[in-house]
């Protein structure tokens, strides 16, 4: 078993779309979330909404770590890295995120050194090889990649070294999902939850949604084979008239996530007060920062950080498509002023990005794209 | 919203018990599995790689519990698929 | 709406850096742009306005093709190649990709300060070597010095001038609905064993580069099948800018088949590891071919029947809508679009 290819299987998603197709009560329309943007990446890239009855709609949600950065902190991760002696890594996610006055490269065009890196723990490598050098790794991402930056934390503590920073950048799921759901204008069925921040911090956390707010969740994994079986799931629990919280990835998710990890975040990290999200604009307790031990690894301390805020652009409706309230064909600027070559907001940059998932893949018709196909 | 592989536990590292070596397709890279430390991790076992860390280890029981589901509903659907054909239905994707 | 993209998409673009990014090298939509913006407006002619892999000229009555490229891959060796035979093979292969026999190249250097000679030699040896596997000679050259930090070692730049074989006319812009595209092998392999070789990845894989002249299996496949419309080779930006290049070319859309694209499982595992797609990464010993549909399996039979195309396979075909795109019919079953991609393709998280 290789857990990839076999859930990749077009006859077995034909089964599920059959079954899918059944349960949907005529006349009636659903809606459901996806969360997370890997699920909105694996749907556009695998067109996986020709599988899928008209009435079943797939609207996505805030989970794109990169999408979510406002652009003062690109700005201020540029600030830092224009300061004496300093390399600025970050996952090539980062690299074309615009910021108040351009991107990572455009930066590196002017005057910064900003390095990609595949894992934090290379960061902290590239710090011990260039002991002269002030590394600075931008942490981005949610509960799934906060571990590593805590453990790389801990271990440049363990390795007594001075010239390792981290500008935190690190968000919550839960809050989010809490501030759609209070959202006045947006009714959704269900929620396809997300399966890899899920490893970490277990199902337990959605049981609110069942609870508090009616809605079932799915947690889900990243094959298309997964996706289906979790819409079917879904659907399922509204015809069975349940509501409750079912683990489809149970393969990779414990019901009770990851100690060892939340053990890690909880050593190094603490929420903040609050937190900026593009688009969705400031979310209570949504976010984490070094805890005060580790106050010598904190960029935000030891660098001088501007922290300006800079308005979205107004053009742009982000936060409604990340809210799932727009579909990002119905954002004005879409394909348009606002493209993969010159993103306006977050959501066309990164490729989990609803725009630029929709833009790359998926933005013909399902009818004309499947009658070219098949000329 | 984050980028998971599969790999296979295929070697450890000499006196750096946190590392070991995953295998993804042929291709060996080096992670950390300091955050499955209580899993009892064995060569041979699979675990999710992101960023350079194993962040859980992969139940084969799990999986093959999903990929049964899946044949199960598959069975009567090949029936029903072989109806549809036959009426001259048409519209299915996947079938170019 | 789709109406409104594709008039946008086929605007000319307007180039708003005010500085080069590393994305106006990597040979996507920031290299177009720049192209576009800055070199067609001033040095445009009928000629270059063209923009075929190599230039096709006529002099005292020869039809001639004519190309350069530079090199300035990092690191200078890797398996299976070094910067050396990549400046060989590179020119080499835009004149056949042409339908020319690549004859007599010119080679330039520029050198960093304190550049090992002994690695000056290893580079030298083995551009000797390429050119002589491939039939051409180095027949005229020039080398510069910077001060050390103005250069990584070193970089190369070659031009090289064929003959066209008589009778052949290729062209992007000849693809026509019906044909089919074929691959010359798999894809990919250069690309990711660059990548690795710079050792920041730390993933170990059983891969070569697959840098090799392309001469001698266009010229092979050109004499035997007369229905071959277009070639090219699938260097930066891999398979998928190419096929871009010819849906727009010839305003066709390109249908591919994503499982009967050759990847082998070492490329393909590295792909998944980085989260980039091997449609997109590098070739230096691969080509696209378009061909009539009564050629196809001649040429599928000449191709594997030549060294390094043991593998090549038909990957799709052209259709006629929609026009100047490329589309993928998945392994899932699905159908998506595949567009150029900015600058290189990124290692990613999520």
């Amino acid at each position: 078993m290789r857990y990839v290819d076999e859930f990749r299987d077009a006859e077995k998603a034909r089964a599920l779309a059959a079954r899918i197709a059944q349960l949907c009560e005529p006349g009636r329309e659903y809606k459901f979330m996806e969360v997370c943007g890997g699920h909105t990446h694996t749907i556009y890239k695998h067109g996986l909404e020709d599988y899928l009855p008209e009435n079943i709609t797939l609207v996505h949600g805030p989970g794109c770590p990169v999408c979510v950065i406002p652009m003062g902190r690109v700005d201020d991760a540029i600030h830092i890295a224009r300061q004496p002696g300093v390399l600025m890594t970050s996952f090539g996610d980062m690299m074309r995120v615009p910021g108040g006055n351009g991107s990572f490269f455009d930066a590196n065009a002017r005057d910064t050194n900003i390095r990609m890196v595949y894992s934090p723990l290379d960061a902290l490598a590239i710090a011990r090889q260039r002991p002269e050098q002030r590394i600075v790794f931008m942490a981005i991402g949610f509960e799934t990649t906060a571990p590593s930056t805590a453990m790389t934390l801990l271990r440049a503590r363990a390795e007594g070294l001075r010239n390792f920073f981290v500008f935190a950048n690190h968000v919550t799921i839960i809050p989010a999902i809490k501030a759609i759901l209070d959202s006045p204008d947006l009714r959704l069925d269900g929620f396809l939850g997300p399966g890899h921040v899920s490893t970490v911090i277990g199902c337990r956390p959605y049981e609110f949604i069942a609870r508090d707010y009616g809605k079932p969740v799915v947690v889900a994994g990243f094959e298309p084979l997964d996706i289906l079986q979790s819409v079917y799931l879904l659907m399922r629990q509204l015809a069975e008239g349940r509501c409750a919280v079912e683990n489809q990835y149970g393969r990779v998710v414990p019901w009770d996530g990851n100690p060892i990890a939340l053990q890690a975040i909880n050593q190094t990290m603490r929420l903040r007060p609050f937190f900026e999200w593009r688009g969705l604009g400031f979310i209570n307790h949504s976010a984490l920062r070094l805890r005060e031990e580790f106050a010598e690894y904190d960029a935000e301390l030891v660098f001088d950080v501007p922290g300006v805020r800079i308005a979205d652009p107004k053009a742009c409706q982000c936060g409604e498509v990340l809210k799932g309230v727009l579909k990002p064909w119905e954002c004005k600027v879409f394909g348009t002023a606002c493209t993969p070559e010159t993103p306006i907001g977050t959501c066309m940059v990164s490729p989990e990005g609803a725009c630029a998932a929709y833009y790359n893949f998926g933005r013909f018709s399902r009818q004309r794209v499947r009658e070219a196909s098949r000329v | 919203m984050c980028l998971g592989i599969p790999g296979e536990l295929v070697d450890t590292v000499a006196e750096q018990p946190d590392l070991g070596v995953v295998m993804v397709s042929g291709v060996r890279r080096k992670i950390n599995v300091a955050l499955l430390a209580d899993q009892d991790l064995r060569l041979g076992d699979w675990v999710l790689v992101h960023v350079g860390f194993a962040l859980s280890k992969i139940s084969e029981d799990e999986a093959r519990a999903v990929l049964a589901f899946l044949e199960s509903i598959g069975t009567p659907y090949a029936d029903e698929l072989t109806a549809l054909r036959e009426s001259n239905i048409d519209g299915w994707p996947g079938e170019h | 709406m789709i109406e409104r993209i594709e008039r946008v998409r086929r605007a000319r673009p307007r180039l708003r850096e005010e500085r080069i990014t590393m994305a106006h090298g990597a040979g996507g939509k920031a290299t177009q742009t720049l192209i576009d913006a800055v070199f067609l407006p001033r040095l445009g002619n009928p000629v270059l306005d063209r923009m075929e892999d190599a230039a096709e000229l006529v002099a005292g009555g020869t039809r001639l093709a004519f190309t350069t490229d530079s090199f300035v891959v990092s690191p200078l060796f890797f398996p299976g190649g070094d910067i050396g035979d990549l400046a060989i093979n590179g020119t080499v292969n835009d004149l056949a990709v042409r339908g020319a026999t690549p004859m007599f190249l010119s080679a330039g250097f520029i050198l960093e300060e304190g550049f090992a000679v002994e690695d000056l030699e290893r580079v030298v040896a083995s551009m000797a070597r390429a050119a002589a596997a491939a039939g051409v000679q180095v027949v005229t050259g020039d080398t510069k010095v910077v001060q050390r930090g103005g250069a990584d070692g070193c970089y190369i730049n070659t031009a090289g001038i064929g003959t066209m074989i008589p009778g052949v006319r290729l062209a992007a812009a000849s693809a026509r609905p019906g044909d089919a595209v074929l691959v010359s092998g798999p894809i990919g392999e250069h690309g990711i064993t660059v990548m690795l070789a710079r050792g920041e990845l730390d993933i170990d894989a059983d891969v070569t580069s697959d840098t090799a002249p392309l001469s001698g299996m266009v010229s092979a496949l050109l004499h035997a099948v007369p229905g071959v419309r277009a070639l090219r080779d699938a260097t930066r930006g891999g398979v998928a800018t190419v096929l871009n290049e010819i849906a727009r070319a010839a305003d066709v859309s390109v249908v591919v088949d994503e499982a009967a694209v050759p990847v082998s499982p070492q490329v393909r595992g590295t792909a998944e590891l980085l989260g980039i797609d091997p449609l997109y990464v590098a070739c230096e010993g691969r080509m696209v071919a378009v061909v009539e549909p009564d050629g196809v399996q001649p040429a599928l039979e000449v191709l594997r029947a030549h060294p390094g195309g043991e593998q090549a396979a038909i990957i799709g075909r052209v259709a006629a809508d929609p026009p100047g795109l490329v589309l993928l019919n998945t392994v899932f079953g699905g159908t998506r679009i595949v567009d150029l991609l900015v600058g290189d393709p990124l290692p990613r998280i999520c």
